[in-house]
């Protein structure tokens, strides 16, 4: 392909985004044209990313739509684009909500319409950027960018602790952000020191020997700022904020993608970076992992607001994700990254309902709800598709993601495993029992007895939705093989440099690997019944 | 004897023509008379321009004090864009102000000769006259505006400015007194000659002329003048004086102790390293306490000042473009808000307090966006030019292992962005309570932020021609 369509899939919104910047919006007589627009963009970007996946090659680990232009060789950074299967997944994921996201906020967002739409595709720009950059200051300058856009959006349409948030949300991240700033400069100085130039070059750096103290720091830099954005327990406390001050399309966003870079992070730079260090340290970041599944499951249970609620089961459900990561085998990297996938559609869902409700009646809270099964049926059924998605039962996309975390989280190591179970049934507790209090049981409150049903822009927003949550559930393979050599890749690389060190270390019994073992018993049983599994 | 060849000075010539063809013209005007005087200073400032252009990589030598190096010739031309702008941001304030708009001009352009002469000097003398060349402008001009607020202003920093002006001489009667010469390339080979690491004097001539600097440069803790001074002086004289006195004082630092005084590195390095985290820390924590914008903007320059200087003593290759790279992002940066705040005001209120800029998007859509940007560019996210020059300082503070001074300096650039955003806040969320109506913009000033505005993002996209240019100009002396 020489079309450069991944250059295309984040100048496109942006291009978008100034074309509507100097078309002028007199007291909002225009808004109606600027959402259609926006739309219409956004639409057209997911476009773009499907071509992506049609022409994506499935069979290799290589990079694909590769675009490599020299931007500042003094320092050894270019403009270095590249997909493979993950996160072709990722930027299919942001193309799926974006338009979503702007039909979630449809009416919802009544003043200064333009720049909101404006803001929205800018923020999208960015997000693509991210999950393409193949160097690592390019990274860094998506990642920053990505703030701006999200501090604007929920400081001027959120609710009414906005700015606080806002500020909390964007001082937290950028805390972490620049952290991993000086570790990306460390890497690219190392990477002089060992070769003569400067170059931030991820393939190469992949290439770089670090020695394993220098590897330690970095990877604490890297996935400090990482795990604040997932956000891991104890960096979550800026979430709960951010999402429910943020209007409904930027908390469907900032749950659907925003969240998801943190832990694309783990997997394609801390992890492969520093193989020794992670192998170090995942078992630290697997307990904060199982604590913030736990915690976030056991304060949803307790919140009077659904919104705080679905934000708390954000803060669950990725943990279920790094856990995954942790256990540094393909069934947990490909179950966490399908599981990022299955958490923005189901997450992006809920927020999107969440938003629906408030957008009607003008309050979050629980108490406020109840019995709305028989006032509005539809909206309680995609309601309850969602729902179900969210909490993972079978048949939908929240059950393969958390299954196979769970296998590959229990052959590394099963502790973590009997937690993380805990945290599932934790998490059908406080969904479903926010589901009968406010869809079951009689009508509480009279203002809930004349509410409309969905309208055709919602229809429009979560029947896709819907959908996919059923499609994925049902088709997984679609979403799994291609990302299945990648991942298979990042898995030989961490686990190589763990038997080199186990290797070199055999006196050192703080490292038990358990990825291999040096039982024949073990290899034989574990031939019979995994045949095919490595 | 010495060069007498006048192709190293033609830059200041150029300028100084300009101001006394200022004076002039303010001398020979009749009363009620409207004369482009300012065109006479953009004039004389984009001939030196063209000649600093035309004496690139020539290192031409002026009378043996002046060398018109690559380095010194990069600082000129950012001398000359922060003039032009500040003089097309002051066109508006003048009128406005009733300032005397003939001895303002000419003030303006004999400081910019000050600095010119103090970024391109050879000798430590010459030093000196420059730095009193230019701070006697801009502490008269720093008081121009005949009030109260301003006059204390202009006394503080004179009283002030007086006194480290005196230090940084006594510095310099030391080094006459250790090597026998003060010109900077004598000073510097007889120091590496000689061995004189410990010895007192060296020492003391260090600390002396280290005084004199971190005065002019508002390190901590010669930093107590810089909120007054900054708040009492009128905007736009502030954001020449933030940017302007800057780039010409970290010049003249730069080339003094980066290459005469190379040899006692390992004396002064340490303390020039805790004065920069001190700086930095400092400014933006106090910076966050702030509520007028021009004293959380001078807070700001002074944690700016401390990036710089991280920049300094990580003085490696990387660092020292690294500083004029900073010196030029952070000039258009500041010299951009500066000039917001300035063409903002009326003639009875400034209109620098926060709660001025409340709801200003609303009334004012552009000038709160041209003001978003140079607030996002000062805390250093991309795609702005501020984001390029700190990743440039901290790329070479981490190169040369300083990597507290660079974790220091990235945690206390995400504690300014607070206080930057406080104002974005004010702009975009609050609603317009009483605050007064904002004055016009005349076509000047908004051309003078679109220039701003232009060279912020391509600066911070599209860096590598300037990159090179530093690259080229720190090649021939250091």
């Amino acid at each position: 392909m020489n079309v450069p369509l991944l250059t295309i899939s984040w100048v496109l919104p942006l291009a978008g985004a100034i074309v509507m910047l100097l078309v002028p919006n007199p007291n909002g007589s225009r808004n109606h044209l600027f959402r259609w627009l926006g739309l219409l963009v956004s639409t057209a970007t997911f476009v773009v990313t499907l071509g992506l996946w049609y022409w994506f090659q499935p069979g290799g680990a290589e990079f694909q739509f590769i675009e490599r232009v020299p931007w500042i060789p003094a320092f050894g950074i270019d403009y270095y684009v590249g997909i493979d299967g993950i996160s072709l997944l990722l930027i299919v994921l942001t193309g799926f909500l974006t338009p979503i996201a702007l039909l979630s906020s449809w009416v919802g967002i009544e003043h200064k319409v333009k720049e909101f739409v404006i803001f929205l595709l800018a923020l999208e720009a960015a997000m693509i950027g991210v999950f393409i950059s193949l160097d690592l200051f390019l990274f860094y300058v998506f990642w920053d960018a990505m703030l701006v856009p999200m501090y604007f959006l929920i400081g001027i349409w959120g609710y009414d602790q906005r700015i606080y948030a806002a500020i909390k949300f964007m001082l937290y991240t950028m805390a972490g952000s620049v952290l991993m700033l000086i570790a990306i400069l460390g890497l690219a100085y190392l990477h002089s020191e060992a070769t003569g130039m400067y170059s931030f070059d991820l393939l190469k750096l992949y290439m770089l020997p670090i020695a394993p103290e220098t590897q330690r720091w970095f990877f604490l830099a890297f996935a400090v700022a990482f795990a604040i954005k997932v956000p891991l327990f104890p960096f979550h406390t800026w979430l709960p904020d951010a999402h429910v001050q943020a209007p409904t399309a930027g908390s469907v966003i900032l749950a659907g993608v925003l969240l998801k870079m943190g832990t694309y992070g783990l997997v394609r730079f801390a992890f492969p970076l520093f193989p020794m260090a992670a192998a170090e340290f995942a078992p630290w970041l697997a307990l904060l992992a199982t604590i913030g599944i736990i915690y976030g499951a056991l304060v949803a249970m307790v919140q009077p607001d659904m919104k705080k609620l679905v934000a708390y089961s954000s803060v669950s459900h990725l943990g279920f994700v790094v856990l995954g990561i942790c256990a540094m085998n393909v069934q947990g990297i490909q179950g966490g990254v399908y599981q990022m996938l299955a958490h923005g559609v189901s997450t992006g869902g809920l927020f999107f309902l969440v938003g629906m409700l408030s957008d009607r009646r003008h309050t979050r809270a629980i108490a406020a709800f109840g019995g709305l099964k028989n006032v509005v049926p539809r909206l309680t059924a995609a309601s309850l598709i969602i729902t179900l998605a969210s909490i993972g039962m079978p048949a939908l996309n929240g059950f393969i993601g958390e299954f196979l975390i769970m296998l590959g989280a229990f052959r590394w190591d099963p502790r973590y495993v009997v937690a993380a179970g805990l945290g599932v049934i934790l998490s059908a507790v406080y969904m479903l029992w926010m589901f009968q209090r406010v869809y079951y049981g009689p009508v509480t409150d009279s203002h809930n007895a004349d509410m409309p049903d969905m309208k055709a822009h919602e229809w429009a927003g979560i029947a896709p939705l819907c959908a996919m949550a059923l499609f994925m559930g049902v088709a997984p393979t679609l979403f799994l093989k291609p990302m299945e050599p990648s991942v298979k890749r990042i898995v030989e690389r961490v686990q190589t440099n763990q038997n080199l060190r186990v290797r070199n270390e055999t006196k050192d019994s703080k490292f038990k690997m358990q990825t291999r073992s040096e039982s024949p018993q073990r290899d034989e049983a574990r031939r019979v019944l995994y045949p095919a599994v490595p | 004897m010495f060069n007498t060849n006048l192709d190293a000075i033609i830059p200041m010539l150029c300028v100084t023509l300009a101001g006394l063809a200022a004076m002039g013209a303010e001398a020979f005007r009749s009363p009620g008379e409207r004369i482009a005087i300012g065109g006479l200073g953009i004039i004389g400032l984009i001939g030196a321009a063209i000649s600093a252009a035309m004496l690139w990589n020539r290192n031409a030598e002026g009378f043996g004090v002046i060398v018109a190096d690559n380095f010194g010739l990069f600082i000129t031309l950012t001398l000359v864009i922060v003039g032009v702008l500040t003089i097309m941001f002051s066109s508006q304030v003048l009128e406005r102000d009733g300032m005397p708009s003939g001895e303002y001009y000419a003030l303006l352009l004999f400081s910019i000769v000050g600095m010119i002469m103090m970024a391109t000097a050879n000798d430590l003398l010459v030093i000196f006259i420059a730095l009193e060349i230019l701070s006697l402008a801009v502490y008269v001009l720093t008081g121009i505006r005949r009030e109260i607020g301003g006059t204390e202003a202009a006394f503080k920093y004179f009283l002030l400015g007086a006194f480290s002006s005196a230090f940084f001489l006594y510095g310099i009667a030391f080094t006459y007194g250790i090597t026998g010469s003060t010109r900077l390339s004598a000073v510097g080979s007889y120091l590496s000659a000689q061995a004189l690491t410990g010895s007192p004097l060296i020492l003391i001539a260090l600390g002396l002329l280290l005084v004199g600097f971190a005065f002019k440069i508002s390190a901590v803790p010669f930093h107590m003048w810089t909120p007054d001074a900054y708040e009492g002086a009128p905007a736009i004289v502030t954001g020449f004086m933030s940017t302007g006195v800057k780039a010409a004082a970290f010049a003249s630092f730069a080339r003094v102790f980066l290459s005469s005084f190379e040899p006692f590195r390992a004396d002064w390095a340490p303390l020039v390293a805790a004065i920069a985290a001190a700086t930095m820390i400092l400014g933006t924590v106090v910076g966050v306490a702030q509520s007028n914008l021009k004293r959380m903007l001078a807070y700001s320059s002074i944690a700016h000042g401390g990036y710089l200087l991280v920049g300094l003593v990580a003085a490696n290759q990387v660092g020292k473009a690294a500083i004029l790279f900073y010196l030029l992002a952070y000039s258009v940066t500041n010299l951009a808000a500066f000039g917001v705040i300035a063409l903002l005001g009326t003639r009875d209120r400034n209109n620098d307090e926060l709660r001025d800029y409340a709801g200003l998007w609303h009334s004012r859509p552009a000038l709160a966006a041209l003001m978003t940007v140079c607030l996002l560019s000062l805390g250093g996210l991309p795609p702005t030019a501020g984001f390029i020059g700190k990743w440039y300082i901290f790329s070479a503070a981490v190169s040369a292992g300083y990597y507290w001074l660079a974790i220091i300096g990235v945690l206390t650039s995400v504690v300014s962005v607070f206080f930057y955003l406080r104002v974005v806040v004010m702009m975009y969320m609050e609603d317009r309570q009483g605050a007064p109506e904002p004055a016009r913009v005349t076509a000047f000033g908004m051309t003078a932020l679109g220039i701003a505005i232009v060279a912020i993002f391509s600066l911070g996209i599209l860096p590598t021609p300037v990159l090179n240019l530093a690259a080229e100009s720190i090649a021939t002396i250091f």
